[in-house]
């Protein structure tokens, strides 16, 4: 990957921290900034930004790991797809050890069913193509990112004419979910990362709503630790000065009216739809479902299964832990009861929850400097 | 061999397995006459300890860009013996054969383990074959087990890294476990990474005659990757081990991967490297060993062990933050060995 090593220069990253914490004898007090991606929770791990922010910035993950936020009754319908015969559950790879409330597709793979992890929702198209006697039911998760793809894959089936191929949908959007804890009066959000990959389809534009309502400053950001740090900078010289815009630190990437094109296939095969967030509940128009004219692709729909009651573990803090209101560590069931190899909660399972990144990186109190 | 594909006979212990062994098994990897074939191989008495190990190999694909299962299979466990500082002296082969696996392919397989030994100067001293029906195992499974002199007194052991040791590394991260994964999943974007299987038995042999005592600890960072196994060594030694981000050898290929596919390097399988705890007065020394030798041009300090903190190992990333290195939990990439 060119340039990669560029966004990770020390002697930029020195010069970043020290115009934070410059910026930061501004603040009198201490501010929370949430990122609301998957990816940032990850890089601000593996990068140990953490320890490298002064004490009054706080950095918390907010609910953007899309297998985290996925409730626990989408797992079990799958598990009882899984279950179906001559089916197959296509699927990218962080949803097989998601446990639902008895199992998870891992056993069920144990057990005999026939799972496949694809890299693209195209994939699970072609998966149906090959198979023509099993049923091919792709779990469609994921945020404006991964949506397009799947649209585009279920435009591929329709073309095709195919009548094995099915998505079980649970895609959830931005920015819904980051208004709903904007407006949490438990929570204080001083400032949010917005999402990279997401606001390159959704646009910059995107998040003017919740800035005009709330009055939270917005930068969209990018994955690269100075990308992150310059972000974060951003972000309190905006807290600073008691203003409220949405700012484009990921201008290489993002622009203002985001990906059109993207953003006409999403429409095209999905509308918007209420949709249920774990641990944060149902957000109205936050989901999206398939239109009328595409319904015969809804695994939902079409294929007709019995689910089992939803049993939660009830010391889960996972809900908790998405809205940023406790950190990994808080959670009685961490590195105890919940690891990486008998999760218990979804953000232990995902690469990209914070719960797996805190356990694989380690907390961030180590101290370091430049 | 009459038969193009592996048939269940094959495995009988009757005519088929003797046309199997006659024909191609044998003469490929050991050439022993019929006359001298028994039950067990006899080794010459041997003066010094005896290294005695064994690894089984299931990789998918079992062909890959720069190995296949046959080479890992001798690699892996010739390189098991080399870290405690043994040489090899005798290895045995266990295959097990899915019904139906073409001959050919096993021809190959056992080709690329004849040049391995001999590329490493050991004998394939004995061996068993099985062959199991369609679907009860995928096309070839291989055992290898090695038996390897120590030619030292000197005590290498994952319990003997000290505080001040620098640590070492061959040359690159992550190529072994990113090849199998490109190549397993077709993945088009990382057509420049190859395996970097390899036998490190002369690398380590000339670093015991170069540095001595002054070698400590060695171990090969496989499955699990080097995170994994400098977690162990910082448990087994009760000691931290503080990594430098920026002096970590990663072919930009496979970093470029690794970043797309959420991978991090530090946990992704090695074939060919290995991690060595020298006293600080010798690491220079080392690493001009190392910088020389064929599998080592690429080596580097990567670390240093840094105080007795139990069991942690801490990495300073290459924007000067600190973070924790726990081992690999659960699979990052399935059966890559």
């Amino acid at each position: 990957m060119r340039h990669q090593n560029e966004y990770r220069d020390p002697e930029l990253a020195c010069a970043q921290l020290q115009a934070i914490r410059e910026a930061g004898k501004g603040l009198d007090r201490a501010v929370t900034l949430m990122e609301v991606c998957g990816t940032h929770t990850m890089s601000v791990y593996q990068h140990g930004i953490r320890s490298l922010l002064p004490e009054q910035v706080r950095l918390v993950s907010g609910p953007g790991c899309p297998v985290c936020v996925t409730p626990v009754d989408y797992v079990d319908h799958a598990v009882a797809l899984a279950r179906r015969e001559a089916t197959i559950i296509a699927t990218f790879g962080d949803m097989v050890r998601v446990p639902g409330s008895s199992s998870s597709l891992l056993h069920e793979q144990a057990r005999g069913a026939t799972i496949k992890i694809v890299y693209s929702a195209l994939d699970a198209v072609t998966l149906a193509e090959d198979n023509p006697a099993s049923t091919v039911v792709f779990l469609g998760v994921g945020f404006e990112t991964t949506a397009p793809t799947i649209a585009g894959a279920i435009l591929t089936a329709a073309n095709k004419n195919l009548h094995n191929f099915f998505v079980l949908c649970a895609h959830k959007t931005m920015p819904a979910p980051m208004a709903a804890l904007a407006g949490d009066p438990d929570l204080q959000v001083d400032g949010y990362l917005c999402p990279a990959h997401v606001s390159a389809i959704i646009g910059a534009k995107a998040y003017q709503p919740l800035v005009d309502r709330f009055r939270v400053p917005c930068v969209i950001t990018g994955f690269e630790p100075l990308d992150i740090l310059q972000g974060v900078l951003m972000l309190v010289k905006q807290v600073v000065a008691g203003e409220a815009r949405v700012e484009n630190q990921y201008r290489r990437v993002v622009k203002a009216e985001g990906n059109q094109k993207a953003r006409a296939i999403l429409c095209r095969v999905f509308e918007s739809c209420d949709a249920r967030w774990r641990g944060i509940g149902n957000i109205p128009g936050s989901g999206l479902r398939l239109r009328d004219t595409y319904t015969r692709f809804d695994a939902a729909r079409a294929l007709p299964v019995e689910i089992e009651p939803v049993v939660e573990h009830p010391g889960c803090l996972c809900g908790e832990i998405l809205k940023g209101k406790l950190r990994p560590a808080d959670c009685p069931l961490f590195r105890t009861t919940c690891t990486p190899e008998e999760p218990v909660g979804a953000c232990m399972v995902s690469s990209e929850g914070a719960c797996a990144a805190e356990y694989k990186y380690g907390g961030q109190g180590l101290g370091a400097g430049c | 061999m009459k038969s193009e594909i592996i048939l269940l006979g094959h495995g009988s212990g009757g005519k088929l397995s003797h046309e199997l062994l006659d024909d191609l098994i044998v003469p490929i990897l050991s050439g022993t006459e019929p006359r001298d074939q028994n039950d067990a191989a006899i080794l010459a008495r041997q003066q010094g300890r005896l290294a005695f190990t064994t690894d089984s190999y299931v990789v998918d694909p079992i062909f890959f860009p720069d190995g296949s299962i046959g080479s890992l299979a001798i690699y892996g466990t010739i390189n098991d013996l080399a870290m405690t500082g043994a040489m090899p002296i005798a290895i045995s082969v266990g295959l097990i054969l899915e019904e139906g696996l073409a001959v050919n392919t096993l021809r190959t397989i056992l080709e690329d383990m004849s040049a391995a030994a001999q590329k490493v100067g050991v004998r394939i001293m004995t061996g068993d074959t099985k062959v199991v029906p369609r679907n009860k195992a995928d096309r070839i499974f291989v055992n290898t087990s090695g038996i390897g002199i120590l030619l030292h007194d000197l005590e290498i052991s994952g319990s003997n890294a000290q505080i001040g040791d620098k640590v070492l590394i061959n040359g690159t991260i992550g190529d072994h476990g990113m090849a199998v994964m490109a190549h397993r999943e077709g993945l088009a974007l990382t057509s420049d990474i190859t395996s970097d299987c390899a036998p490190l038995n002369s690398l380590v042999e000339e670093l015991i005659s170069g540095v001595g005592c002054r070698l400590h600890a060695l171990r090969d960072p496989t499955r699990g990757g080097i995170a994994t196994t400098l977690k162990e060594i910082a448990m087994q030694s009760e000691v931290e081990i503080t990594l430098q981000e920026n002096s970590l050898p990663v072919n930009p290929a496979v970093a470029g991967a690794c970043a797309i596919l959420g991978l991090d390097p530090l946990f992704v399988a090695n074939e060919g490297k290995l991690l060595a705890f020298v006293a600080p007065d010798a690491a220079e020394q080392a690493l001009a060993i190392m910088r020389k030798h064929e599998f080592g041009k690429a080596s580097a300090v990567i670390g240093e062990v840094t105080s007795p903190n139990k069991g942690k190992v801490r990495l300073q990333t290459a924007i000067g933050g600190l973070r924790a290195i726990e081992m690999l939990a659960g699979e990052q990439l399935p059966r890559i060995c």
